[in-house]
């Protein structure tokens, strides 16, 4: 325990100063008034391309993606690599489809992705489904930030019960208070923290190993039986699906939407997305930390897998430096957490409460309503990594993914083409979820035991032998991606038959040039601010 | 209220250009590019330093559609 002082103190001290921000930042670009859901909830809708890009960067890369994606690698060898193509592919998606959101989003006032649905689709069913999924997608990716600090705290050997509760009670007030404003703020201090503690790792670890190529050594070494520094014919699959399907579902997630209708303009938007350089190389280096951990003989604490990168640093760095590294991980994790928060906030206020309870609520009604929620969402995470098993998180992290997917036809797909009808995409969300939890369902956990939710990774053989077809007999596929082809299937066939039946289909409120325009237009008439289209009958 | 919005101004920003950008998205889903350790880097297999490159291939092609949507809107 005493050995861990310097750790301790220095962490603790990073925490402090964060926190503080936090409350300062409601004074930050202090808007006229913060009790609006633009303020609390999006910021000002002002962000430029500074702010916006280390808010984007907070949310995409979290305390969970640097202390898991080593630890996969740790564990599996080439194939937790996924996140390097993950994160290349993700950016030219988000330049394309995100900023045609950010147009129709500013010319109509959306806050949501449900609300973009609600409007496009005419199907306030549809928009509900929407709403709940990124909300039940949003909650357990939240509880794994709390992962992250945990495996941090017990590095440390800190009691996490308590830590956790302190760091979330003082997260929750100054999201309460600042709205997005205080994660964007923080997300400065996060970000240099981690540049600089990763730069640091990536010179400084394998030197003191004895060079890459010890490193690569080593990880051979381990993987020797299977070749598993490379992929295989079992395994290739299942990482490039995972690969595309993880970017995919990246920008369904309500809090990447946030992050992104935030920004003040267009440009904003494509200029971030054209200069992620450094977030991508740092997600590729951080996961080359995995290997460091091997050739560096890391034990993880207990069966926890996922302490191997702070005992790393914890083995190899002077305690001084440790306490940085640590308060970058837990920093790390509090900034997404609260846009997560926020974005789940907004959900429910816009599309549930405001939807269902209050049609008429004022913008100040819609902002308390928001901040409210974001505190109960908040509780809701620390108790679900106190009562449950932290590998329970995870698993439901893994089914948020590919639920989240299923969101894409309504979202991504509508953005772009209003060919599919309302109830061909609630029948597509219906099957592709339905076929999702099916499939996740029958995955074995290999390491725990566990007959059910095992991973991601979906055996063909459980279908049909994958040999006929050329493949690997052991090959596996992401089930998000199976599902989301599946739901996107069932839509098409369904609006076939709509059209065919001739049943009716919602009214679209928005217009073509909705989706290309730029700031200072003018908002679209009969739909200025944040009013949103009378309900379309349903049947 | 439920007529469906007037067209304002012609669509600008949607671009050919943007077809572009699905060679990022493409590259880094063909395995047999990468999955090799010949040859080495800077001490690198092939399978990891060939995917970090491929994140300058993604800078460049978002740049470069950047550069040149950027008047259109």
């Amino acid at each position: 325990m005493s050995n861990h002082v310097t750790e301790i103190v220095i962490a603790t001290l990073l925490f402090l100063l964060v926190s503080g921000m936090g409350f300062w930042a409601a004074r930050w670009r202090r808007p006229s008034t913060m009790a609006h859901l633009n303020e609390w909830g999006l910021g000002g809708r002002s962000f430029g391309s500074w702010i916006t890009w280390f808010l984007i960067g907070g949310d995409l890369y979290t305390a969970y993606t640097f202390v898991a994606v080593p630890a996969l690698l740790f564990g599996a060898g080439a194939a937790g690599f996924f996140a390097v193509p993950y994160t290349v592919i993700v950016y030219p998606l988000v330049f394309a489809v995100l900023v045609r959101l950010w147009s129709v989003s500013h010319r109509h006032g959306f806050v949501t992705p449900a609300d973009f649905v609600r409007a496009r689709s005419g199907s306030s069913t549809m928009a509900l489904l929407v709403a709940v999924t990124g909300i039940v997608a949003t909650m357990p990716y939240i509880a794994l930030q709390l992962v992250g600090i945990e495996a941090v705290l017990k590095a440390m050997h800190v009691n996490p019960t308590w830590a956790l509760i302190i760091a979330f009670a003082v997260l929750a007030a100054y999201t309460y208070q600042s709205g997005l404003r205080a994660p964007a703020l923080i997300a400065f201090v996060k970000d240099s923290l981690i540049y600089l503690v990763i730069i640091v790792a990536i010179i400084y670890i394998p030197y003191k190993l004895g060079g890459w190529h010890k490193i690569f050594d080593a990880a051979d070494t381990k993987f020797k039986a299977t070749n598993g520094t490379l992929l295989n014919s079992a395994n290739e699959w299942q990482y490039v699906t995972l690969a595309f399907g993880s970017a995919l579902a990246l920008f369904l997630y309500p809090h990447s939407v946030t992050g992104v209708l935030a920004s003040r303009s267009r440009g904003v938007i494509k200029r971030n997305m054209s200069a992620p350089p450094a977030y991508s190389f740092l997600l590729g280096l951080i996961a080359l930390l995995g290997y460091m951990a091997i050739a560096a003989k890391v034990k993880p604490i207990g069966t926890d897998g996922n302490t191997i990168v702070p005992v790393l640093f914890d083995q190899m760095f002077p305690q001084w430096f440790a306490g940085v590294a640590f308060a970058a991980v837990a920093i790390g994790a509090l900034v997404p957490a609260a846009i997560m928060a926020i974005a789940a906030a907004n959900l429910f206020t816009r599309n549930i409460y405001r939807e269902y309870f209050r049609p008429h609520a004022e913008p100040a009604e819609e902002a308390t309503v928001s901040k409210i929620t974001s505190l109960a969402v908040k509780v809701g995470a620390v108790l679900f990594i106190l009562l449950i098993n932290p590998q329970f998180s995870i698993d439901l992290q893994l089914i948020g993914g590919v639920i989240i997917l299923q969101t894409l036809p309504a979202v991504a797909i509508g953005l772009y083409t209003r060919w599919l009808h309302r109830w061909g995409l609630v029948a597509g969300w219906a099957a592709g979820m339905a076929l999702g939890l099916w499939m996740l369902y029958q995955i074995p956990n290999a390491a725990t035991k566990h007959a059910h939710f095992g991973g991601s990774a979906f055996p063909l053989s459980k279908w049909f032998d994958p040999t006929s077809i050329g493949l690997n007999a052991k090959a596996t596929m992401y089930v998000g991606f199976v599902a989301v082809l599946f739901n996107i299937l069932v839509a098409v066939v369904v609006t076939l038959i709509c059209r065919a039946a001739k049943a009716p289909d919602g009214v679209d409120m928005t217009a073509p040039d909705d989706y290309t325009a730029d700031a200072g237009g003018e908002p679209a008439a009969g739909l200025a601010g944040d009013q949103l289209p009378e309900p379309a009958p349903t049947t | 209220m439920a007529a469906p919005p007037e067209p304002r101004r012609p669509a600008t920003g949607s671009s050919r250009w943007h077809w572009l950008l699905i060679v990022p998205v493409v590259v880094p889903l063909l395995v047999f590019l990468y999955n090799s350790k010949d040859p080495y880097l800077f001490g690198f297999p092939r399978f990891y330093w060939l995917q970090l490159a491929f994140i300058l291939l993604g800078v460049a092609t978002t740049t470069l559609v950047y550069q040149l949507t950027r008047k259109r809107g």
